[in-house]
């Protein structure tokens, strides 16, 4: 009891299947995220990196409440210590916890800029939203402008905007960097640092694995839709030797500055998950127990890892 | 704003030129149509003496006329007359063309514009709900009668109303535009809406599934889009979310549909007309068909090109002075 009082967001277990249509009638639950696990703590950054289609988006969705209907969620969700419930989401979302979505497509593409920043909340925080459009570098006209005439890097600095108009304690970015240039990025980058410090969490949903590093405190690694590894973002600075699951002793690897080594095969499908740890068909330390049984989350040196060999 | 304009005027002329490409197009069409079908005008004129005419006598008209001239030039005189206004005169009632044009379009514009407006404020209101409850049971009824409502033809729809709202119930009257045994001039505003109901209804039946299918899919494609994810991820519940968005999408393709219908509009004025004996244009084009009255005919078939080209073109410029993305690239 005493620790979750202090997690903000506590993830255990969480599933989230999509029911479709296979053949004709015949319906398959696809499961796309299984036993994911995730904590995040006031003040903290918690990045979280992974391949496309390791769930990173989903989970989003998931935290919101706002997956599509044909989806199932099965596990647990904290918040504040109490439990996620769908009324509570929908309390929450876009006061307590808000979203900073992909791309100018989450824009609506007949209304202008400003009023979207404003949302539908009254009074409006109109004052507010040019400060920070200013602070953004957006010039004046912006808020009269339509998303479409809105450059890339543009869009992403209004809809980084529309979270820190909320008095939200828990932020989930999606890749809110992409398409920015450097200088924006790291401004963005830094907004999100100043939250933290002022006691709010962010979730960095991020392909930007070296920025990530630079900004957050912790990074969670996803690999076909589960945690694989949650370590402190200094261990990977460090290298291989610090991180514990060979999954991000490959990521790390395979980043450009690092040699830019791939690990041969490709993540799980959905749909055609490996029985046992997700990651055992590439991995290069395999044992048989691996393919058969799903290992437990263990804690090592300050981490954790899903693997029976992290250490 | 002056930008705007200009595009508009500039707009403007394209359909203009377009109009006019289009109507000389159907005004050949329609002409070589006549003159290849078994249709004699000259015979329909005689018959209309009502006395027998010899055959020297014929051939006097024959040659007045111009019958045996060879097509195109006969098309180019009529052409002319025409540019010069001059639609001729109706066969059937002996008046000039344009005459029977005018009058009968304005009480078809009241029938027409009753039912427009009704079919386009019923059709976007269901519409609308069959698009916040999709596959939900509001959904799967109002569907089903949409669907049945479009498969069902305009004059059989109209002869239940008859039968059911006319000769059974007697709520409305059976037909005609005005009370029968009344002069023109003592007829009453009310008088005439109330003849008007029932047709107007009719005809509006007709085109107001298809818009609210239309408006319902639109409807579930906005829904379904990223930017009312978000707008559910900021915490807009389902009602706010179409007023603040769903509206806001779903009104521009509405409009276009709504304009783009007037020439399903004025073929179902055909039927609905003939059904409630209404006096409009529907039913004078019925009549220069069945009565072989050419140049009412042809007038006909250019003024409701006219009128179905302007549909068009109006629905082209408000989408033009509507849609933000053509309106602020254009300027």
């Amino acid at each position: 009891m005493e620790q979750k009082k202090e997690t903000l967001l506590e993830i255990h277990n969480l599933s989230v299947s999509f029911r479709m249509y296979d053949h004709g009638l015949k319906q398959q639950d696809l499961q796309v995220i299984s036993d994911l696990y995730l904590t995040v703590h006031p003040g903290e950054i918690v990045a979280v990196a992974g391949s496309s289609g390791s769930g990173k988006s989903l989970l989003a969705s998931a935290i919101l409440g706002i997956l599509p209907g044909n989806a199932t969620v099965r596990g647990h969700l904290h918040y504040q210590g109490q439990e996620l419930t769908p009324e509570r989401q929908k309390a929450l979302r876009g006061k307590e916890i808000a979203l900073v979505p992909q791309s100018v497509a989450y824009l609506d593409p007949l209304m202008k800029v400003g009023a979207q920043a404003d949302g539908h909340e009254r009074p409006r925080p109109t004052k507010k939203r040019r400060q920070l459009f200013q602070r953004f570098g957006l010039p004046e006209e912006t808020a009269r402008r339509y998303p479409f005439q809105l450059s890339g890097g543009m869009a992403r600095r209004v809809l980084v905007s529309t979270a820190l108009l909320t008095e939200a304690k828990l932020v989930i970015a999606d890749e809110p960097t992409p398409g920015m240039g450097l200088a924006q990025a790291l401004e963005a980058l830094r907004m999100f640092r100043e939250m933290a410090d002022e006691g709010r969490a962010v979730i960095l949903i991020t392909h930007d694995i070296d920025l990530a590093f630079e900004f957050a405190d912790r990074v969670a690694v996803f690999y076909g839709g589960t945690t694989v590894e949650t370590a402190p973002a200094s261990d990977f600075k460090e290298g291989p030797s610090a991180l514990r699951h060979p999954y991000s002793k490959a990521l790390w690897s395979a980043l450009p500055q690092n040699g830019f080594h791939p690990i041969p095969g490709f993540q799980p499908y959905a749909g055609s998950l490996p029985r046992g740890c997700l990651f055992a068909p590439r991995c290069p330390d395999k044992t048989p127990q691996c393919m058969t049984d799903v290992p437990p989350v263990r804690e090592v040196r300050g981490g954790e890892v899903r693997c029976y060999y992290g250490s | 704003m002056k930008g705007t304009l200009g595009r508009l005027a500039r707009i403007f002329l394209t359909y203009s030129v377009k109009m006019i490409t289009v109507l000389l197009a159907v005004s050949a069409l329609s002409f070589a149509l006549v003159s290849q079908s078994p249709v004699d005008p000259v015979q329909q004129y005689i018959l209309g003496f009502g006395t027998a005419i010899s055959p020297a006598q014929r051939a006097q008209i024959e040659d007045y006329w111009g019958v045996n001239k060879p097509p195109v030039e006969r098309y180019l005189h009529w052409l002319s007359e025409l540019l010069q206004g001059n639609l001729g005169e109706s066969l059937l009632y002996r008046r000039p063309v344009a005459d029977i044009i005018g009058e009968r379009f304005l009480n078809s514009l009241g029938l027409m514009l009753c039912a427009w407006i009704l079919a386009g404020v019923i059709g976007f209101t269901l519409g609308c709900v069959m698009g916040m409850y999709r596959d939900h049971w509001p959904d799967k009824l109002l569907r089903r009668m949409c669907y049945s409502l479009s498969s069902i033809p305009t004059f059989w729809l109209g002869l239940m109303f008859l039968l059911m709202f006319a000769v059974w119930l007697r709520w409305f009257p059976i037909g005609f535009s005005s009370p029968v045994g009344l002069l023109d001039e003592e007829v009453t505003i009310g008088q005439k809406l109330y003849h008007l109901i029932l047709p107007a209804f009719t005809l509006s039946l007709a085109s107001f599934a298809n818009i609210a299918l239309h408006t319902r899919q639109k409807l579930a494609d906005v829904l379904n889009s990223e930017y009312v994810l978000f707008a559910r991820a900021r915490g807009e519940g389902q009602w706010t979310i179409l007023r603040r968005h769903g509206l806001r999408n779903i009104l521009l393709p509405a409009i276009t549909l709504q304009f783009a219908s007037f020439a399903e509009l004025f073929g179902g004025s055909v039927l609905a007309e003939n059904v409630f004996s209404y006096p409009g244009l529907g039913s004078a084009v019925s009549a220069a068909g069945l009565n072989s009255d050419v140049p009412l005919l042809l007038g006909v078939t250019l003024f409701s090109t006219l009128f179905v080209c302007v549909g068009n073109m109006t629905a082209n410029l408000l989408y033009g002075i509507i849609d933000p993305q053509i309106r602020e690239v254009g300027a």
